[in-house]
């Protein structure tokens, strides 16, 4: 009886997780845009305004190129899916989500993978130079992010024995301590800069650009209307929420539940929404500042992330 | 029936379809040989099967055989499992083979070669001596051969491909030969059983040069990089189910090659032995990745590939040795199993592919990426066949490239703190080697399913292609159904591997993982679920379509024309092509690439500022071909000519020669005597 209550606690908190992540990501990125407007001096949208586009867009008739099959509808659906189910596995406001036996750093890389691949096919399914030149540079971009990526995934679990998000977790939990190794430390500096290319956010994408010849993911999706652009923009706002989900309860898991009970589940929701959007204006604030690399000056970029990443483990070694 | 009249019935039917497809006429030849191949396969299967049922080797000597020495039969688990592997891509591509039949493969020569080329392979893996290996390896080449030259008559570039080919292969046997004398020169018999007792005693300097010279040998059938260029040229010329089998399968037994003399007849060697080969599959990973983004041909692309995925097994293999040298039988076991589960999984992807690149062929006439496009939509299945299989070899979660390539992460990870300093900076750079090669097969292969199959059609051929017989999209999907299998329940066959595995270090003799329905590691915290997370995928993408349609209040779409910034007319030109596409990378990686680009433009006669054309031309070259082969090719033809000279025609010269060497013998006798 306890592994079936087991089973549908670690179900519903996930599911917690999830819709807290397709709420809470447009949020986030309402919040992102609006503390960017105050900082440059304009009063910017509303908070909620993601929120609202997406209604407005999902009541909105969809439209299909005429050169395009099957891959075109799919292709958001597939991205959304993927990103759920990472949400699903991932612990975000618990240790225990549902599947957290499978919730391997690696499964959640590659799950993102299938996401960003489905959508670069479709960026090519409509047959124009936008959506080609999108693709091509979206997935460029993810091979040169791919190295510095796993490397870190490495460094990172190489201290907990295994690459189980919830035993890294844990084991941060319970040693305090370990957040502040030199192996710790240069692999989170390189996380950020995957996260950064990973969301396609500055300096490596400008996600309000829609000049033709610096658009990367706008000019992938650019065939998209109605409820499936909706679905790429949830999902790319998913994906974001995701990624510093990952990235805080790294550095700072305290607040996190180890159960599945409802007052820690709450606890745990109303740490994560801090963390992240202390994550995100940061991260705003950062962009504020800068200004989009020249994509062939990219490589430099994620370069670096993977010299960090190796230091990372190779740090982690030494001082063993 | 005892298990080795199954292999020799294998064998002889075999033979038959042989003669069937050198004697019966056109139509039936194809048909015929390839049913009587499956009988052959099913034969072999039924053999290895038992072979991994019950854990005992199948041997047999039979003196008449061969002359002088004999034919020894000893078919382990090891071996099995590669026979398994073989049967799996023959039995589809010799199914594929009857639509493909008029692209080269109905002539005589052909219909017949090709069943001996698979019965080689189902037989390679259970030679249990040195003379019934390197007999039946080299009918497995001269047979392979003569299938690349299938189209020689019709394409110049089949004859140059062959040349290279045969050239590779020899240089590649001729070492292989050298390692075995050197071993089989001091130890009693030429069975691999005596050769494995004898190498125990043999001086560290010389098991090394044995084991170096089996990586060369093997590693040039696997197509490792420096030994890789034969691989770009003989797949584009070959008949598609031939390069589906050579690739395949051929190159899985140049692993199987390697694990057969490093782990079975040398038992395992110093940590430098694993990094060699890590570094050596590292460096042919990236390499092969590389040019896969680059090239433009489909089969070139799918050529590269095989160099990148083989680059992977050998990464594996490294690592596992390297382990195991290093005091960690466990993660050597692991490693082993990760390389073989990798070979299994290319076989089923590679085999795949290069099938529908063969319907694709055989609609269409061409390989060229930028000549097809908007094929999914033509040919519906082959395409989504295509698709599927691509998305296998990039490692997308829950096909079964994924597996192989988590177990290989497993692997690394476990191995990164084994407490040898060489070894601990190898992991680091392999995980890297392998995220990028896993990154740039991405690009890869988005490049080849989008520019091929999505978009307009770029020439009239493609737009009115249409799909093939049935018997070339079963053949496809079976490939296709496998690589579902092997991912979603990859216990179903994971414990046959590590049984293979144990095979290949006997003297470690563990199981890495632990049988469930899960793939988890034993005694390492490590587990995928890969039948949960397609089921928790399947119900996500359930709930995401049912969203869609409640929340949509127009539910059928609108079709029309594609943004065109504008303009009304869109043509097949504006879209991007395979170079476009490719192009980020290889202007990131120019300093490997080194493409070759020239811009020719011509300026009207009036002024300047006008132009009359612009010619741009744009290639990407092997560089190692370049750099490596061309020098040495240069040298041999001056080196020719230069010979020359002493045959002028003269017969008093010729005189002069035999009396001069005749006199040199005779001092020589002198004074050694």
């Amino acid at each position: 009886m306890s592994t079936v209550s087991h089973l549908v606690g670690t179900g519903l908190v996930s599911g917690v997780q999830v819709v807290a992540v397709v709420l809470g990501g447009p949020v986030l990125v309402g919040t992102m845009r609006k503390v960017r407007c105050r900082l440059e001096g304009r009063v910017g949208p509303p908070v909620l305004q993601p929120l609202i586009d997406l209604r407005k867009l999902f009541r909105k008739q969809r439209m299909r190129p005429n050169q395009a099959t099957w891959i075109f509808p799919l292709a958001p659906v597939v991205l959304v899916a993927t990103v759920a189910v990472a949400i699903a596995i991932t612990p975000l406001v618990t240790t225990q989500p549902a599947l957290s036996s499978s919730s391997d750093l690696f499964v959640l890389v590659y799950l993102l993978i299938v996401g960003s691949t489905v959508l670069a096919l479709a960026g090519m399914d409509a047959g124009t130079a936008f959506g080609g030149m999108g693709s091509s540079r979206a997935v460029t971009i993810g091979a040169l992010a791919e190295p510095a990526m796993l490397v870190t995934i490495l460094a990172l679990s190489i201290g907990a024995h295994s690459s189980n998000l919830p035993a890294i977790v844990q084991g941060t939990l319970a040693h305090p301590g370990s957040v502040a190794t030199p192996q710790r430390l240069f692999a989170l500096g390189a996380l950020v800069i995957v996260i950064v290319a990973e969301s396609g956010r500055l300096p490596v994408d400008n996600p309000a650009t829609h000049l033709e010849l610096t658009m990367i993911h706008e000019a992938m999706v650019l065939e998209y209307s109605g409820p499936d652009l909706a679905l790429v923009t949830a999902g790319q706002s998913m994906r974001l929420a995701l990624l510093l989900g990952i990235f805080v309860n790294l550095v700072a898991p305290w607040g996190l539940s180890t159960s599945t009970q409802s007052v820690e589940v709450v606890v745990g929701l109303v740490a994560l929404a801090a963390k992240v959007a202390f994550v995100g204006i940061t991260l705003s604030v950062f962009e504020v500042f800068t200004a989009k690399v020249r994509l062939f000056r990219l490589p430099e970029l994620l370069a670096g992330a993977f010299v960090l990443a190796l230091l990372g483990v190779v740090s982690g070694l030494v001082v063993r | 029936m005892t298990a080795i009249t199954l292999v020799a019935a294998g064998a002889v039917t075999g033979v038959v379809a042989a003669v069937f497809g050198a004697v019966l006429p056109r139509r039936l030849r194809v048909t015929a040989a390839a049913v009587l191949v499956w009988a052959a396969c099913s034969f072999e299967a039924a053999a290895a099967i038992h072979v991994l049922a019950v854990g005992r080797p199948i041997v047999a000597h039979s003196q008449g055989l061969l002359p002088v020495t004999g034919a020894d039969v000893v078919l382990n688990p090891l071996g099995a499992l590669f026979v398994l592997l073989v049967v799996m891509v023959a039995v589809p591509a010799t199914m594929h083979a009857i639509g493909y039949s008029r692209h080269g493969l109905d002539t005589r020569t052909a219909a017949c070669v090709l069943p001996l080329f698979v019965t080689t392979m189902l037989l390679v893996p259970a030679a249990g001596s040195v003379a019934t290996f390197l007999w039946l390896w080299e009918i497995m080449a001269l047979t392979s051969l003569l299938l690349v030259l299938a189209n020689h008559v019709r394409r110049e570039a089949a004859r140059s491909a062959g040349v290279w080919y045969a050239v590779m292969t020899h240089l590649g046997a001729s070492t292989i030969l050298v390692a075995f004398l050197i071993v089989a020169a001091g130890a009693d018999g030429q069975s691999f059983a005596a050769l494995a007792q004898h190498a125990r005693h043999l001086a560290p300097g010389v098991r090394a040069l044995v084991f170096m010279l089996a990586v060369v040998g093997f590693g040039s059938k696997a197509g490792v990089v420096p030994f890789h260029v034969w691989l770009p040229k003989a797949h584009p010329e070959a008949p598609s189910p031939v390069s589906a089998l050579m690739s395949g399968s051929m190159v899985a037994l140049g692993v199987y090659g390697v694990i057969l003399v490093g782990d079975v007849l040398l038992g395992g060697g110093p940590a430098w032995w694993w990094l060699v080969v890590l570094g050596l599959g590292a460096i042919s990973a990236l390499f092969g990745a590389l040019h896969a983004t680059s090239s433009t041909d489909m089969k070139r692309l799918l050529a590269y590939s095989t160099t990148d995925n083989v680059g992977l097994v050998f990464l594996a293999l490294g690592a596992s040795g390297l382990f195991a040298a290093a005091g960690h039988p466990m993660l050597g076991a692991l490693g082993l199993v990760a390389g073989l589960v990798l070979v299994v999984n290319h076989a089923a992807f590679k085999g795949a592919l290069f099938l529908s690149a063969g319907s694709i062929q055989a609609a269409t006439g061409t390989t060229d990426l930028d000549q097809l496009g908007g094929l999914l939509r033509r040919m519906p299945q082959t395409g989504a066949l295509f698709m599927v299989a691509a998305a296998a070899i990039c490692a997308l979660p829950p096909l079964n490239g994924f597996i192989g390539e988590w177990l290989l992460f497993q692997s690394l990870l476990h191995g990164a703190a084994i407490g040898s300093t060489a070894g601990e900076l190898a992991v680091p750079l392999a995980v890297a080697a392998m995220a990028l090669t896993a990154g740039l097969t991405v690009v890869a292969f988005v490049k080849a399913a989008g520019i091929g199959l999505l978009g307009r059609p770029r020439t009239k051929s493609v737009e009115v292609a249409v799909e093939v017989p049935a018997t070339m999209r079963l053949a496809v999907g079976v490939l296709v159904a496998a690589c579902v299998v092997l991912g979603v329940f990859p216990m179903l066959v994971l414990p046959a591997i590590e049984r293979a595995a144990k095979a290949a270090q006997p003297s470690v003799g563990l199981t890495p993982l632990v049988h469930g329905v899960n793939v988890q590691l034993a005694g390492l915290r490590g587990l995928l679920a890969p039948a949960e997370l397609t089921l928790a995928l399947m119900v996500a993408v359930a709930g995401v379509v049912t969203i869609r349609r409640v929340l949509a209040r127009h539910p059928a779409p609108r079709v029309l024309q594609a943004w065109g910034s504008g303009r009304e007319i869109q043509t097949a030109r504006m879209q991007y092509t395979a170079m476009s596409f490719a192009e980020p990378v290889q202007r990131v990686f120019d300093d490997v690439l080194r493409p070759v680009q020239d811009l020719d433009v011509s300026h009207s006669a009036e002024s300047r500022y006008f132009v009359e054309s612009a010619i741009f031309h744009s290639a990407v070259d092997d560089a190692i071909e370049r750099g490596l082969y061309r020098p040495v090719i240069r040298a041999v033809r001056r080196w020719g000519q230069a010979a020359r000279r002493l045959q002028p025609g003269s017969v008093h010269r010729y005189l002069g020669y035999g009396f001069g060497a005749l006199i040199v013998v005779l001092i020589a006798v002198a004074v050694i005597g």
